[in-house]
């Protein structure tokens, strides 16, 4: 059995503030190294909250986050000063959704990159640039040599995101965190990028943590699915076991509402109501309101977590009842 | 682009044209007779009459105005009654010190505006915020006549270290940058810098406080960059528009101020304009307004089109 590269037990992520915001509610999660994992749910479900908390670029002062994160063993939790600046970037490294917003608009592409590699591998000026180049071409940016020198505001959507691509990975990180980084761009350019995004993935054998509230995309890039829903996982497992055999109803409710085989003028299938707001931690199933099979049980306690095999879990009673 | 800064420039030319008759009208309409100070008490009536036809102020009002136009676009600006020398060579004199004391108060300004600003912006809402903000707002809002005659107290009076008044020791005429000189310019420059710090240390905090708050400056930070690295990042981005506050405040010291120059006898332009509104010396009033009104008409016109220049959108409006 390897090691895993990342290991999430009981995460807990509350934001303080007039009101307090439960974002992320006993989330368990372990990733291999090279594998690649989507996290999958609605805006406000923690997805992004979860990434981020791996790069502890949460703000700081307002926000508390309980449980524990090891990267490589790395207690990520505990880091800080230098400590965590090598951390991120240097181990696990981000992509954006909006490149436009995430890369400064006064400084070149070529020279941001470069600032990385400098900061990381206390690299010349000279090396840096080199390394952009390096990165620049293997992203397929077409001309890097002029690219290096554009500002982002000069360059088309998917080359922006290209190089943040080429940004994440200049020091050669060992896990890639990618929050919903095609939901910007077209759909044509979306196809692109996640080959791309899945071709050095392999290349560099990273593992990946791929944010998307799009079924579509997570099956063209994932291993594994975690389904998340009001700040927890509720359903967990390899992306092959979780399209054929949905366990949890929020899981079946968001499969059952793409257009995939929709007929003209029929209604969608769509889950009714809304996420409910996160301002209480959770004490029963935060599912139960909108959920078809939900009984007196799911709205009194938690729901069990039921593992279904290796790897597998269901956070729900359905599952656990067919079980028994 | 062309076309609109060459229609730019022509609109001036309108704006300028009445500027000049306001003040030639301005000396006209002011009581009194410039001549009554120059001459003595006693002076003849045919003494008096003599003097007044020498500078023409027995003609009608608008020859008097065409025939000072006339010299004043050929660069002649006239006498001065209480010095006899020419007002152009007065106010040149007087616009190179004011020029220093302007670029020389605007330098310390900003460079403290800038810390200030930047440091409450970095910490905002922590109690160095407040203490350099509330700094800022005495900077803006502080008189600065009484905030000069604070320091000559303090600096000049009590400790002795500097001189009050003066541009050095051998009179206003030759300015040499040697310590002795350079004494006289630190006060009213202190002084002078207080308006354009209080205004930058604002601008700069609001701006630091906006760049702080956007998404890049996370990915920065989620690069792995360090406080110095990413402060890199915030200074670049805050450098274009702290400079444009810093030219728009140097323009406006370079106007002088008459209030901090007379408190320090400083001959600049501010210094000059007293001296002739108190001495009732025409020529000398009219030229230092004019020239003082041309260059705010000037620096209006360079602002428009460099504003142009940066932000096409202008054009249209």
């Amino acid at each position: 059995m390897t090691t895993p590269l990342v290991e999430i037990e009981n995460l807990t992520v509350r934001f303080s503030g007039a009101r307090d915001v439960y974002a992320v509610n006993g989330v368990n999660l372990t990733l291999n190294p090279g594998e690649t994992l989507s996290i999958l749910g609605e805006s406000g479900s923690g997805k992004s909250v979860t990434l981020k908390t791996l790069l502890r670029i949460l703000p700081e002062n307002r926000t508390t986050i309980g449980g524990a994160i090891r990267v490589q063993g790395t207690d990520v939790l505990a880091l800080s000063g230098k400590a965590l600046a090598d951390h991120r970037g240097g181990v696990v490294s981000m992509i954006f959704q909006d490149p436009m917003l995430a890369l400064d608009p006064v400084y070149t592409i070529g020279e941001q990159i470069a600032e990385t590699v400098m900061r990381h591998e206390g690299a010349s000026a000279a090396e840096g640039k080199a390394r952009a180049l390096e990165m620049l071409t293997r992203v397929r940016i077409p001309s890097p040599e002029r690219r290096l020198k554009a500002y982002p505001h000069e360059m088309s959507g998917g080359m922006r995101q290209r190089a943040m691509i080429a940004l994440a990975l200049a020091c050669k990180p060992k896990l890639l965190l990618a929050d919903e980084p095609t939901t910007a761009l077209d759909a044509t350019v979306q196809i692109q990028i996640l080959l791309l995004l899945r071709e050095l993935q392999r290349e560099f054998g990273m593992g990946m943590i791929f944010v998307t509230h799009d079924v579509g995309v997570a099956v063209e890039i994932s291993d594994r699915v975690a389904v998340m829903y009001a700040g927890q996982l509720v359903e967990t497992g390899s992306i092959r076991d979780i399209i054929r055999d949905p366990q949890h109803p929020y899981t079946r409710g968001l499969l059952a509402a793409n257009l995939h085989g929709a007929v003209k003028g029929a209604r969608l299938d769509a889950i009714p109501g809304a996420p409910p707001a996160l301002h209480a931690a959770p004490n029963a199933c935060s599912f139960a309101e909108r959920c078809a099979h939900a009984q007196d049980r799911c709205r009194a306690e938690l729901p069990p977590r039921v593992t279904l095999g290796e790897r597998r879990e269901v956070r729900c009673i359905l599952p656990e009842m067919a079980k028994a | 682009m062309l076309l609109y800064i060459a229609k730019r420039v022509l609109y001036t030319l309108p704006v300028a044209l009445g500027v000049s008759i306001v003040c030639f009208m301005l000396v006209h309409i002011a009581p009194g007779d410039p001549l009554t100070s120059v001459l003595p008490p006693d002076a003849s009536a045919q003494l008096q009459a003599e003097m007044r036809r020498l500078y023409g102020f027995d003609r009608p009002l608008p020859v008097q105005y065409g025939l000072w136009l006339l010299k004043t676009l050929q660069g002649d600006l006239g006498t001065s009654i209480a010095t006899g020398r020419a007002v152009a060579v007065e106010l040149w004199s007087a616009m190179g010190n004011t020029l220093m004391l302007a670029v020389l108060a605007t330098a310390i300004g900003f460079v403290l505006g800038c810390l200030f600003g930047f440091v409450a912006g970095y910490f905002r809402d922590s109690w160095i915020d407040k203490l350099a903000s509330f700094v800022s707002i005495i900077g803006v809002s502080v008189p600065h006549y009484w905030l000069g005659m604070v320091l000559v107290i303090i600096f000049s009076v009590q400790l002795n270290w500097l001189p009050a008044t003066g541009a050095g020791p051998g009179g206003s005429a030759d300015w040499v940058w040697d310590w002795a000189h350079i004494r006289h310019l630190i006060l009213p420059a202190v002084t002078m810098s207080v308006i354009p710090m209080g205004i930058v240390a604002r601008t700069v905090r609001a701006l630091v406080a906006d760049i702080l708050s956007q998404e890049f400056i996370v990915g920065q930070r989620a690069k792995g960059l360090l406080d110095l690295g990413v402060l890199r990042h915030v200074i670049k981005n805050a450098a274009p528009t702290a400079l444009a506050v810093m030219g728009l405040q140097l323009g406006y010291l370079l106007g002088g101020s008459i209030l901090i120059e007379t408190v320090f006898s400083w001959p600049g332009t501010g210094f000059l304009l007293g001296q002739a509104i108190f001495q009732r010396d025409l020529p000398l009033l009219q030229g230092t307004i004019l020239v003082l009104a041309m260059f705010f008409v000037a620096l209006n016109l360079i602002v428009d089109v460099v504003q142009t220049l940066l932000d096409p959108r202008v054009q249209r409006s």
